[in-house]
Parts: C-alpha cells; structure tokens; sequence
C-alpha cells in the first residue's frame, strides 16, 4: 500500500496496516477453526443432525443447530463467517483510509460496501 | 466418507495454491472435478466453486500481515464496477440469451492470451513504459512493491483507467449473469489495459475476486445450493493452499507466472467459446 499522507509518519501507518492484518487473520482463523470443528465433528459422529440430503438454510436454523451440535450446523455457520471475510476487509479498509486521511478514499471504499449490502439484501430476499 | 472427504481436501489445497499464484478463482479446477469426475449437479457445483473463490481471496489475504503487492486503491476502486456490474447480471439472469456473452467474453480471453504472448516474447517484464493517464493521478492509482524474486523495489504508474473501469464492469457482469471468470477479467483488464505489472495484478484481482464473489454468495448461501460436505473440505483445503501459493508468489519470476497464466487463459477462453456454440464441458 503505498501510503499518500504526509503529514503523518510512515510508522503510524505501518501499525495500522499490521493492526488490520491481524484482525483479518483472526477473522479468516475463526472461520478455519469453526469449519474444521464443524468437519470432525461430521466425520467422527457419521451423522449430520438433519434427515438425509437436507440441510439447515436460515440462519436462526443454523445457530439454533450449531448451539444443538450438530455436525452441519456447525459447518453452515463455518461457511456463512467465510462469507463475510471479504466484507471485514472492506470495512477495515475504510478505517485503514480514515487514518490516513484520504477522504477520497474513504468514499469510494464506503460506497463499495453500501453496493456489497445491498446485494446481501437481494440475496437474502432472493429476487 | 472420509476418503470423499480427504480427496476434497486434496483437490482444495491444488486450486488454493494455483489460485492464488493466477489471482483466479479456483472455479475453473473445481466445477470441471465436481461435475465431470465426481457426478455433481452443476447447481451444487457453482455453490462451492463461489465458496472457493472467496477461500483463495481470504487464504491470500492473511498470508502476510502487510500486504506490499496489492494495491489496495485499485482495488475499491474498480470494485465499484465489479460490484454493480455482478448485481445488473445476477438480476439479468434468464433476460440475456447467454450463447453470444460466452462467445465475446471467451473471445476477449483469447485476445488477452494473444497480449500475454506478445509480452512473454518482449523479453524483460516491462515496468516503466507506461505514463499513467490523469485519472490514474487524479485517483492516485500508481503504486509500487518489493519484488521477492528480483529483490528490488518496482514504482509503477497505471494507466487508461477509463478502459480498465469498463473492464471491471463486464467482468462483474460476466461472473453475476454467467457465474464463471471474474479473475480472469480481472487480471486481464489490470494487466493488459491498465498496465499494471503481472505480481500486483494478481494480487490485487485475488482480493477483488473475493468482494465480488461475496456479493453473490449470499442468494446461493440461502437457496440451498451450498452443500455442506462438498464446500466445507474444500474450502478447508483452499484455505491452506492460498496461503502457501501466495508466498509462492511473491518469489516467482513475473515471466514464470505469465507463462503459467497463457495456457490457462487459453483453455477458460476456448471453454466459454465453445459453451457459446452449445459444447460444454465443466
């Protein structure tokens, strides 16, 4: 990144960048963990917790099921906290641009996560 | 069960390393293992290939805690295009006869495979050519990284941001209306309009492909075409192998990725053609 603003030091930034790769990180492990947990579970058990060739679709089904544990519950919910890994990086990347100060920026990086929300909402209602 | 499962897991970590090396989606190694060798309906088959595209995206983002080789204004930038340009296709869905979109849009892959040619014959990856336009300036579009294999630091400029734009439109609407290429497109329009270097492309088209693919993976989310025993390997798999192929990455020679990249643009472009004229395969 290559880092426009002068009248902050390039240290500042550097931790800034290293503070929003970390939460990226723990964002995408979570993920990680909860799939793999979701996983063994499956595996171990041979069960999935739902009559076969279903699966739970809302998500009050899913975490009603992952607090049950129940194998594909939990992997649903897995799935469903990798899907919004690339908006996390969106939203940070709105912070990482207010701390540098470029405005510009900050508009065009919200702008994209108004247009990512309302695709979440087209697919939710599933015109 | 388990072996299904351990052969998931393989075919995951192969499409994360490759991926992530390309900046591609991994759908064009899942959908064609998926439905021709493992017999599943191409519906389940395009849940978890937007399920893959997203893992490599997040995979390659957390390789490193600073990522030098993207450019991350490029990115929110042309993430605007692709975003609407995916939502106007997804709506569009059954109002466009999609036989002449797979015809242009494989022909525009051919062209670009043409393009990547013409550089690999060129010689040297050329960096420096370029003077950027007053868009690239005006938006502050050019950037430069620290190239792992040629141990220097590369300023770049970019340039013929309106063409690039446009680029990014088409290939959103081509991964929302027809579910296949978004990174290709990508890379495409970064490399081969806007001229920027092969390593940034990539990366900055791996951290896109992934914005884009969450837009639409929400509708396949919740109408039940993501099968959880096929994406939940997968993904795992693809996790792991983007974080090994992004450091590749950054240590291969930009001629070696390129020379990679031809054929594989190649084949995705034949395939769409074909699709066009009624032959599919994957």
């Amino acid at each position: 990144m290559t880092s426009k603003n002068k009248s902050q030091s390039t240290d500042e930034m550097v931790s800034v960048e290293r503070l929003i790769g970390r939460i990226l990180q723990i964002g995408v492990f979570t993920s990680a963990i909860i799939l793999a947990l979701g996983l063994l579970l499956f595996l171990m058990n041979q069960t999935t917790g739902y009559p076969a060739g279903t699966h739970p679709k809302t998500l009050l089904a899913i975490l009603q099921g992952a607090i049950a544990f129940k194998p594909y519950a939990i992997m649903m919910l897995g799935l469903f906290c990798l899907i919004l890994t690339p908006v996390l990086r969106v939203v940070v990347s709105i912070y990482a641009f207010y701390k540098e100060e470029d405005h510009l920026y900050v508009v065009i990086t919200v702008l994209v996560l108004i247009i990512l929300l309302i695709s979440f909402i087209i697919g939710y209602l599933g015109f | 069960m388990i072996s299904t499962t351990l052969l998931l897991i393989a075919v995951g970590l192969f499409a994360g390393v490759a991926g992530a090396i390309l900046g591609l989606g991994g759908g064009i190694i899942i959908t064609p293992i998926l439905t021709l060798a493992m017999g599943l309906d191409i519906k389940y088959a395009i849940g978890a290939s937007i399920i893959s595209v997203i893992a490599t995206s997040s995979g390659s983002t957390v390789a490193y805690l600073r990522d030098e080789v993207l450019n991350l204004r490029v990115a929110m930038f042309l993430e605007i295009a692709t975003t609407i340009g995916a939502i106007l296709g997804a709506l569009l869905t059954g109002v466009l006869n999609p036989s002449y979109l797979y015809v242009l849009f494989g022909l525009l892959l051919l062209f670009s495979c043409w393009n990547m040619i013409k550089k690999l014959r060129a010689g040297r990856e050329l960096t420096t050519t370029v003077k950027s336009d007053k868009w690239a300036k005006k938006l502050d579009l050019n950037g430069s990284y620290f190239d792992k294999s040629e141990l220097k630091n590369v300023d770049y400029e970019v340039t013929n941001v309106p063409g690039g734009f446009s680029m990014m439109f088409g290939a959103g609407f081509a991964s929302g209306l027809l579910g296949i290429g978004s990174g290709a497109f990508k890379v495409m329009a970064m490399d081969t309009i806007m001229h920027m270097p092969l390593k940034p492309s990539s990366a900055t088209s791996n951290l896109m492909m992934g914005v884009t693919a969450a837009a639409s993976a929400t509708v396949y989310f919740f109408n039940g075409s993501m099968l959880p025993q096929i994406a939940v390997p997968l993904a795992l798999g693809i996790l792991v192998g983007a974080v090994i192929g992004s450091r590749i990455m950054q240590v291969l020679p930009a001629r070696v990725i390129r020379m990679i990249f031809v054929p594989v643009i190649f084949y995705v472009g034949l395939q769409m053609i074909l699709k066009g004229f009624g032959v599919s395969f994957g």
